[in-house]
């Protein structure tokens, strides 16, 4: 290595290189920890996750409300477009990474998806627990004045504007994740869900559960964005491979679905 | 609280794009026989009217062609979309998982689509400004007031765009170099040199499309392809080098900037 070589800065991340190749790792440094040497054998999981998201170890509270968080996510189901996206690859005999690229990549957007999680909490970080605040934000959502590669939302955010009522694993997610006692968002969004329902039209959603969660676990909304991602791909994987072994002959082609209305279609 | 749209689509997908028909292998594209009656169609033509609806002269083809040819093929994998192409193949991922996670990736903010779609945006916003009777140069200092920046003015490695001069003249060369977002673009770069600010080439590209007719909706998807060419020739070109070679890394090219070494 030369003296002005370019170095990747990290503060996650540190490594000793073993003595006969400096390419290597012989020890491998997590926020301080000793990954390998020591996490491997008394960190779990969603600690380990936790970790290295945040930093710090999380309290058993905060490990307690990721784990059953990421219960709650890790499988949207089949009907979801993230994971339909999945099957999609899947039933094909596209590679494991197409489908979870794809199911990345669906479920990226504002239905549902990341995007929305993170313009969720960024509404959770200027109105914190102010119910008055949220009505007014639900009931007109202001608008970027600049065209970006997302679209605006099309509706109040951590809500579905397809729902009828509050879906019962939504209001079963939000219970469990509220008696976890991590913060004060999950209990207030479980106190005020009716009323900000009224205001957004809408019932609440996954999404806006997840980003109270997330926003009681302390992360920001970047973060919540990334960690939501990758908490519902298990679903889309387990959906994928499963789909393949079906075949497509099994899989809804919505045959008598497309029709074009179109120049010159016969629309009588 | 309606589900209303749910079952209206339900089994249900009116399209004006077109169809297959299973039954007897008819494509229908935006009312044609896609296999029998667009023989003149070539495939940036197809690309353009599926997602407009309009057709496009050859001259406009040709521009949209020598855009993306001259300012966002650079064959070099240090560039970053470039370089998640380049590192797909130097691990021997597929061509198609390394090119999708870099068209994936040009979705950024101090390059690529946010740029593009920002500058087309701008600039159609200034001509609004400025035909509701506000000047320029009030409309741009608000816009850095606000947004701390112009989108497709400054660049993050090289102040001077050396890809204006050869784009220009070959819009020039087509007879396309003469529409009201041109002109805006120039002035706005007039208008910003007091700010040091050099116009890059996102804000000339983005002009002379808007000069077409184009939407910042069909731009959107006009542009997620531009960048294809030079992702994977970057791809392939690490592809041909051995395994797991381009730019390594030794454990102590990480500068570790955290907290010392602790124990659990």
């Amino acid at each position: 290595m030369t003296a002005k070589a370019e170095a990747i800065h990290s503060r996650i991340w540190d490594e000793q290189p073993e003595a006969d190749n400096p390419f290597t790792a012989a020890a491998c440094y997590c926020r301080g920890y000793d990954v390998y040497g020591e996490l491997l054998n008394k960190a779990s999981f969603v600690e380990y996750l936790y970790l290295l998201f945040v930093g710090e170890r999380p309290t058993p509270t905060q490990a307690e409300l990721l784990e059953r968080l990421a219960i709650a996510l890790a499988n949207p189901g089949p009907r979801e477009a993230s994971v339909h996206a999945a099957m999609c690859a899947g039933v094909g005999g596209s590679p494991a990474a197409a489908a979870l690229m794809a199911a990345l990549g669906v479920g990226a957007g504002n239905l549902g998806g990341g995007h929305e999680v993170r313009v969720a909490m960024e509404a959770w970080e200027r109105l914190g627990c102010d119910l008055t605040a949220w009505q007014a934000f639900l009931a007109d959502p202001p608008q970027a004045e600049r065209a970006d590669i997302w679209t605006p939302m099309e509706h109040a955010p951590g809500f579905d504007p397809h729902g009828v009522g509050c879906a019962m694993p939504v209001l079963q997610t939000l219970e469990v994740l509220r008696t976890v006692g991590a913060g004060p968002h999950l209990p207030w969004l479980a106190m005020h869900r009716e009323a900000l329902e009224a205001a957004a039209g809408a019932p609440l959603a996954l999404s806006g559960v997840a980003a109270a969660a997330f926003r009681d676990l302390g992360l920001s909304a970047e973060q919540g964005e990334m960690l939501y991602l990758l908490l519902r791909l298990p679903g889309a994987a387990v959906h994928a491979l499963e789909q393949k072994q079906y075949g497509f002959r099994r899989f809804p082609f919505f045959h008598g679905a497309v029709k074009y209305v179109g120049p010159g279609a016969d629309n009588a | 609280m309606s589900n209303k749209a749910l079952f209206e689509y339900e089994d249900h997908w009116p399209t004006e794009l077109g169809a297959v028909s299973v039954a007897d292998g008819t494509v229908t594209f935006r009312g044609h026989d896609l296999l029998n009656a667009l023989e003149d169609l070539s495939w940036m033509d197809l690309l353009m009217y599926g997602i407009t609806g309009r057709r496009f002269s050859p001259a406009q083809l040709e521009l949209i062609q020598g855009l993306w040819k001259i300012s966002v093929s650079y064959p070099d994998p240090r560039i970053w979309n470039n370089r998640v192409a380049a590192l797909g193949g130097s691990v021997r991922s597929t061509p198609g998982l390394s090119l999708g996670a870099a068209i994936a990736v040009t979705d950024a903010t101090i390059y690529g689509q946010r740029p593009m779609i920002g500058v087309f945006d701008f600039l159609q916003r200034a001509r609004a400004a400025r035909d509701s009777g506000e000047p320029l140069a009030d409309f741009v200092a608000r816009e850095l007031r606000t947004h701390r920046g112009v989108p497709g003015y400054g660049r993050p490695l090289r102040s001077e765009d050396e890809r204006i001069a050869p784009t220009l003249r070959f819009a020039r060369g087509l007879g396309l170099c003469n529409g009201t977002y041109i002109d805006l673009a120039m002035e706005v770069a007039d208008t910003l040199k007091r700010y040091r600010m050099g116009m890059n080439i996102a804000a000339i590209n983005a002009a002379l499309i808007a000069d077409q007719g184009v939407t910042v909706a069909e731009y959107k998807r006009m542009a997620v392809l531009a960048f294809s060419a030079g992702l994977i020739h970057c791809e392939f070109d690490a592809a041909s080098h051995p395994e797991g070679t381009l730019f390594p890394l030794r454990c102590d090219r990480i500068k570790y900037d955290g907290l010392p070494h602790r124990a659990w």
